[in-house]
């Protein structure tokens, strides 16, 4: 008997751990699990970016593509429309194409714009977007072409939230409602600029 | 057909590992070495060589290929590269009974110098007896596989690259060294667990790791969402990559524990016999001394 006895504890006590964890609301805690914000990439005026001129500044970090039909609009105006009202100074919203060739610099700047000031469109090289993949976890597939040359994108829906040291802090989950986002910004803190 | 140039870029390595490397080429290299070292006589039997040579490269082609990128992109991937670990390749490797030919492979200044010395000491002696032994042994084997599928410890795993190495290493090492337990070729009295006690224990450690399948199997709700938020490799809903998932973790892996018992039994029935136990299961045939 003792064994089963044994075997249910653990059990309990992983769930316990699960409770008191308690990291599973729509927006998580991930300090000390993501890493800090890292990239080297190019802006809409074809310039090298790299993570350190957003130092001082808190920095949402989203993957997706200008052809999407709606997850992205949806995500980066909910992400503006909450900044607005919990992050009067400071936060920028980084918008990192997974779909480098048919976001032109041009139309990446375009898109970005459309969403206010704060958010920047990124396009990263296919070996700078593989070591972004890498060190986030993210993942993005492209499909097949149809006759107009047009395809869906697969990519990642996590928003990565990051203070103004750069470090990682917070995840924001497709189902978080504005007020959420909103009290997750305030976790985030103002600009140190 | 995947072509040439397929099978090379599945080959890449995602994320590079020198610790994988050390292991993987160190152990087969080792092996190799020993082997030659071993007079004819006494050389273990083709299918354990094949065993030794087969668990790790499937840890290689697990933690070192393209593999690695689907299994942290796909749940039911993420199962399919633990049942690797920590069922087949680990398996395979104690099956093989390496232990002597690696003495003979490795350097001799790191098994008088390090090892030998290292494993004489009493404290390593009973820290190794306290967790190999019948009672705590299947209790940290099941165990794992709970703890890393505890949702938020397995969302913390999955983001993380640190916690993921820890989590694929650690069911490894486990693996190893359970069923080096439940395989030792020692005599009843050498070996650390009796015939039965270790049959017991592989056939107690079935239905908590059955349950666990079948939970995550038919819940029909997404327990993971870390695959959804970091996006899914392939076009797979939630549900479906779960449910295969939860089946890789329900059946091949009670099996492993079916044929492991299997080969106790048989080994078990040799010793009855009076007769040397041989190196081999009886299942492969041609096995033995």
């Amino acid at each position: 008997m003792r064994r089963p006895l044994a075997l249910l504890a653990v059990v309990l006590a992983l769930a316990g751990c699960d409770r008191v964890i308690g990291n599973d609301g729509p927006v998580r805690n991930v300090s000390g699990i993501v890493d800090d914000l890292r990239f080297t990439m190019t802006d809409a005026n074809g310039r090298t970016v790299r993570a350190a001129a957003f130092r001082g500044d808190p920095v949402l970090l989203y993957f997706g593509y200008t052809h999407c039909p709606d997850v992205c609009p949806t995500t980066l105006t909910r992400l503006s429309q909450a900044a607005k009202v919990a992050a009067p100074q400071g936060l920028r919203i980084i918008f990192v194409t997974v779909d480098p060739k048919r976001d032109t610099a041009p139309l990446l700047a375009e898109y970005a714009h459309a969403f206010g000031p704060r958010v920047t469109g990124l396009r990263p090289s296919e070996d700078e977007l593989e070591e972004l993949a890498r060190r986030y976890r993210v993942s993005y597939s492209r499909g097949k072409p149809d006759a107009h040359g047009e395809y869906e994108v697969r990519h990642s829906s996590g928003v990565f939230g990051f203070d103004g040291e750069g470090r990682a802090r917070l995840m924001i989950l497709p189902g978080a409602s504005i007020a959420d986002i909103e009290s997750a910004l305030r976790r985030l803190g103002g600009s140190k600029a | 057909m995947p072509s040439a140039r397929e099978v090379l870029a599945f080959l890449v390595p995602w994320e590079i590992s020198p610790l994988a490397f050390l292991l993987c080429a160190g152990g087969i290299a080792a092996y190799a070495a020993g082997l030659a070292r071993t007079p004819k006589t006494q050389r273990p039997s083709m299918w354990q060589r094949i065993a030794f040579f087969a668990g790790f490269i499937l840890v290689w082609l697990v933690v070192q290929t393209r593999f690695d990128y689907y299994a942290q992109h796909m749940f039911f991937m993420h199962r399919i590269a633990h049942l690797v670990l920590h069922h087949l390749a680990a398996f395979l490797i104690a099956l093989s009974n390496p232990v002597a030919v690696l003495g003979r492979g490795l350097p001799a200044r790191l098994v008088q110098g390090v090892l030998e010395p290292l494993w004489r000491r009493r404290a390593v002696q009973v820290a190794v007896r306290a967790v190999q032994n019948v009672w705590v042994a299947p209790v940290i084997f099941v165990g794992l596989i709970f703890l890393w599928l505890t949702p938020s410890i397995h969302f913390i795993a999955m983001l993380s690259p640190r916690w993921y190495w820890v989590m694929n290493w650690s069911m490894f090492l486990d693996g190893l060294a359970f069923w080096a337990l439940v395989l030792d070729t020692r005599r009843p009295g050498e070996a650390w667990a009796g015939y039965g006690a270790r049959i017991w224990m592989l056939i107690l450690a079935i239905p908590p790791q059955i349950v666990l399948g079948a939970y995550i199997a038919l819940s029909g709700v997404e327990l993971f969402d870390v695959y959804a938020l970091c996006g899914r490799a392939w076009d797979l809903s939630a549900v479906t990559d779960q449910t295969i998932g939860g089946l890789v973790t329900w059946i091949p892996a009670a099996m492993m524990h079916v044929v492991g018992a299997l080969i106790v039994i048989s080994r078990w029935m040799h010793a009855d016999r009076g007769r040397p136990a041989p190196d081999a299961p009886a299942l492969a045939a041609g096995a033995g001394d």
